[in-house]
């Protein structure tokens, strides 16, 4: 089993995921380059935070035009688990992988806090192993993290399930308090919330468990772990 | 731009000739202040700066210790204070951007931001608020963008600086021992200019910082652009990894001009240049512009001609633009050419090292006048006066700040911001705490022993954190040295914390001295800036709880040292008085002392007492791990003072522990034993802050009020411009 971790030019949360994939979880994880097409060989496919293209233009819109996203596009559609946090989201957001879009948030700054999510669809293969409602310590980073859908959308996400995390409190001006969705299938997951910066007690000030049941879920969507 | 007529008397002979245009101007950017150190140089000899620790190498930007295991941490700190009172978002992002470039000139991955923010008046002064709220944004805006996590730091307000800025950076580098780029050149080797396109921005900066801001010169403050700089940081260290960098050097003040030069000079070897392929972002620059424009983003590599292909490979992967700009030769020179047409020759030895200058130091006519004031009257309602104090923008949470830093990216952080010093783990399983402090009122009182003070706070912090001091880096920064008094501050400053740094063993790795700072209402208060690292080689960091029932220590002497404190400036308005002087014995024993209760694990939490004192060091702790905290003034250990004396002297050497009660009896027989002045001064308990003399309540507060004064005031302020 070989999850894959796409790099693209400004990426800063690729190192971090990676260390967390192969040496907490212990997945065999490789970068990819985003100009490289991504080889057959690959069960999973995460893309990291980061500010891809420094942000211009908008946040991931640049890198959602890349040969690595063409390829995930196809692997999109097998069903593959792909999972893009905060600028991943974003991308996967501008590449029309996921619906609505990421707006400044409403205080207009960047922010970096600790906050709770919860579970809202336990059916993904990044949230097999949590409890629906149940709370996830986190943290969150981001100038662009404010979700956003018109009413048919959020009508159509309700009705799906394709509401995966919600904050637990107004955070940021998101519709629906909305922290992390999935595609109609489950799964292509974008989540705003850091989930690499929580799974491990050292770094987390509250409690590292329910944010690496995020990682476990993949272990056991890869058959890796029961 | 201009040198002294001694100056340039001086070159001539040199030189041996009269120097063309172009080399006057290529000296004069590198016999500037800031690039030369010419005024202070000859004075920073004394700092110690040998250690089991460090290690020293040609050309190093930074200082470097060896953190065991293979592994090093690099330290770097440097200022953006002209450009950042001019353009505050450009000049603070590119401060960062500049301090970064040092760290990975090491050939060590940069790992943590810290700064220092100092502006006016916040409250009464739109400009401060100006200035401040734009800086913290370029800050956030450049550090997030290059998932530097910006871990801590401090932010001080005072009317000294009103209409100025002090941006101070330091940032922090990890890496593999063995991957240290060694910085060595032969000839024939290539010279190679990587990242941003060279433009007008910046052109004569150094020498802009080498002035009193008089007049705002925009053109003099450099573009931000931190996307270009993430993948010059990602294009470096992959070149290192293939072994493609025999010698780096970023460009910063002074541009190509001082590039070449030091690095010429430092390595011991000559530099021939072709300003024609240098990459240019606009067309018709002049040479002299190319030479010393500090546009960012750029870094000066030499690679051999093995390694050159290689090099060239990962530029164009990142897509970072680069030019082979010249060659290394042997005879010491540094050769400035257009195509085929030499245009500057000139020693490097001679351009690198501008003639050190000895300025007269008195001793500045204020400090004798403030020594004496008349004693503030004490407050009927000192519950009042400490809530007012929680809400000063100098002791408020700074959330309002570090909120909008990415300081988690990385995942290093153990410890966040907002407490003592920031811990951040290391790969080889130790943590390093990181902390810088400055306190310019107590400096301004008395240079030396406040610049002690700053050094002793740093320290206190990290070992707060369980942590030893390893190493520091001192920012010094003063206003005109040419003023004699002025000049005496730095040095009474520069002598402290020598004496400190001997006397703790810990060495001086790195630092800057930075003058000048003054605008036409006169310089800025004197504002030495230390940064202290701390290792702790354990294999789980101190993580702080405070528990129902734990009891209070107080550990250190409460002395009458009022000046330069936030109740005498804030409240009172009083400027001078004693401000706190530091005892060294009395300091290394409390400060150890600490450590070892730390270390045997018999502190749930432990906090060092500083700006504000000890009322304001106990409201934080309640604040922060929300609980009340009943306080019996009469044990505290105190020379005879009031009331409000006690609450708010700022003496040094203390420190407040929460120890639960089964270990209490452990910790008063090591206090015992390492004869430490200490009380055991009150209870975590309940949900109020109780101060209590010969029974009768002197000050009593609500957490949850004081907590919320203290949070929210700096952000409510800056709301709305």
């Amino acid at each position: 089993m070989k999850v894959g971790v796409v790099v693209f030019p400004g990426s800063n949360c690729d190192r971090d995921m990676q260390h967390v994939l192969s040496d907490v979880f212990k997945l065999k994880t490789e970068m990819l380059w985003h100009e490289e097409e991504i080889p057959k060989n690959f069960d999973a496919i995460i893309l990291p935070g980061g500010f891809s293209y420094g942000d211009r233009l908008r946040a991931g819109v640049i890198a959602a035009h890349s040969p690595a996203i063409s390829g995930i596009k196809k692997m999109a559609e097998k069903g593959m688990p792909i999972l893009g946090v905060c600028n991943g989201f974003q991308i996967l957001v501008e590449a029309g992988l996921l619906p609505g879009a990421l707006l400044k948030n409403t205080s207009l700054s960047f922010m970096c806090k600790w906050t709770e999510i919860i579970v809202k669809n336990n059916k993904t293969p990044f949230t097999n192993k949590l409890k629906i409602n149940q709370r996830i310590p986190i943290p969150i980073a981001n100038g662009e993290g404010r979700y956003y859908a018109d009413k048919e959308t959020l009508r159509t996400l309700k009705k799906n399930k394709q509401i995966v995390f919600t904050y637990c409190q107004e955070i940021n001006g998101s519709s629906l308090n909305i922290a992390g969705i999935c595609n109609k299938e489950g799964n292509v997951v974008g989540m705003m919330p850091h989930p690499e910066r929580a799974a491990e007690p050292v770094i987390n000030p509250i409690d590292a468990k329910p944010a690496s049941m995020i990682f476990q879920s993949l272990l056991k969507s890869l058959g890796v772990a029961q | 731009m201009s040198l002294t007529r001694q100056e340039y008397t001086t070159l001539e002979k040199k030189i041996g000739r009269t120097p063309n245009k172009l080399e006057l101007q290529i000296v004069a950017a590198e016999w500037s202040e800031h690039c030369s150190y010419k005024s202070s140089k000859k004075h920073l000899r004394i700092l110690p700066r040998e250690g089991a620790r460090v290690i020293s190498g040609k050309g190093y930007d930074s200082g470097v210790l060896d953190v065991g295991d293979g592994y090093v941490v690099t330290i770097h700190i440097e200022s953006h204070n002209h450009p950042s009172a001019v353009e505050p978002y450009g000049g603070a992002a590119t401060g960062v951007g500049g301090v970064i470039r040092d760290i990975l000139s090491m050939g060590t991955r940069p790992i943590a931001i810290l700064d220092g923010l100092r502006f006016g008046d916040i409250e009464k002064d739109s400009h401060a608020r100006w200035l401040f709220k734009n800086a913290v944004k370029g800050i956030a805006d450049y550090g997030n963008c290059l998932g530097i996590p910006t871990v801590g730091g401090e932010i001080e307000f005072d009317k000294c600086f009103t209409n100025y800025a002090l941006v101070d950076v330091a940032a922090i580098g990890f890496g593999r021992k063995e991957r240290l780029i060694k910085n060595k050149a032969d000839k024939d080797d290539f010279v190679i200019l990587i990242g941003g396109a060279t433009g007008r921005d910046g052109i004569g900066g150094s020498q802009f910082a080498s002035d009193t801001l008089e007049s705002e010169n925009r053109s003099a403050v450099q573009i931000p652009d931190p996307f270009i700089e993430k993948l010059v940081i990602e294009a470096i260290l992959e070149a290192r990894n293939q072994n493609c960098i025999k010698a780096m050097k970023d460009l910063g003040g002074g541009g190509l001009s001082c590039a070449i030069s030091e690095t010429a000079d430092a390595l011991s070897v000559g530099i021939e240049l072709d300003v024609a392929r240098v990459h240019k972002r606009e067309p018709g620059m002049s040479p002299s512009e190319i030479m010393v424009s500090e546009s960012q983003e750029r870094m000066l590599l030499i690679t051999d001609r093995q390694k050159l292909p290689v090099l060239k490979k990962i530029c164009e992967k990142f897509r970072v633009p680069y030019s082979v700009i010249g060659r290394v030769k042997d005879d010491k020179m540094m050769q400035v050419k257009v195509e085929t047409n030499t245009i500057a020759n000139l020693a490097c030895n001679i351009v690198a090292n501008a003639p050190l200058l000895d300025r007269e130091a008195s001793e500045p006519e204020y400090i004798k006048k403030i020594k004496k004031v008349k004693k503030p009257n004490t407050p009927r309602n000192l519950s009042k006066i400490l809530l007012k104090i929680l809400e000063n923008p100098n002791i408020a949470s700074k959330i309002w700040a570090y909120g909008q830093y990415d300081h988690e990216v990385g995942i290093r952080t153990v410890i966040k911001p907002g407490q003592d010093a920031s811990v951040l783990r290391l790969d080889n399983g130790k943590f390093l705490s990181v902390k810088i402090d400055g306190n310019s009122k107590h400096c301004y009182i008395n240079p030396r022993e406040g610049a002690v003070g700053c050094f002793e706070e740093a320290c206190r912090n990290v070992v707060c954190t369980g942590a030893t001091p390893i190493g520091m880096v001192d920012h010094l920064q003063f206003g005109n040295p040419e003023d004699p008094e002025i000049f005496w501050t730095f040095r009474q400053s520069l002598e402290g914390l020598t004496e400190f740094g001997k006397y703790f063993e810990i060495p001086c790795v790195g630092g800057k001295v930075s003058f000048y700072n003054e605008t036409n209402d006169g310089p800025i208060k004197p504002t030495p800036l230390i940064g202290v690292l701390g290792l702790i080689e354990k294999d789980s960091p101190f993580i702080q709880k405070i528990t129902d029932g734990d009891l209070l220590f107080v550990i250190g002497e409460t002395k009458d040292e009022l000046g330069g404190s936030e109740y005498y400036e804030y409240i009172h308005n009083i400027v001078g008085g004693v401000c706190p002087a530091v005892d060294l014995r009395t300091s290394k024993t409390n400060m150890w002392a600490l450590l070892e209760i730390i270390n045997e694990g018999w502190a749930n939490c432990a906090h060092d007492c500083s700006k504000g004192g000890l009322a304001i060091g106990i409201c934080e702790l309640c604040i922060i791990y929300e609980i009340g905290c009943t306080v019996t003034m009469d044990k505290i250990p105190q020379v005879k003072l009031r009331s409000d004396e006690t609450l708010f002297s700022e003496s040094h050497s203390r420190y407040l522990l929460a120890v639960s009660p089964k270990n209490v009896k452990k910790v008063v027989d090591l206090l015992d034993a390492r004869n430490v002045l200490y009380g055991l001064a009150g209870k975590f308990v309940g949900s109020r802050i109780i101060f209590k003399k010969n029974a009768k309540t002197v000050a009593d507060l609500r957490v949850d009020k004081a907590r919320e004064k203290w949070l929210n005031s700096v952000g409510q302020l800056v709301k709305h411009g």
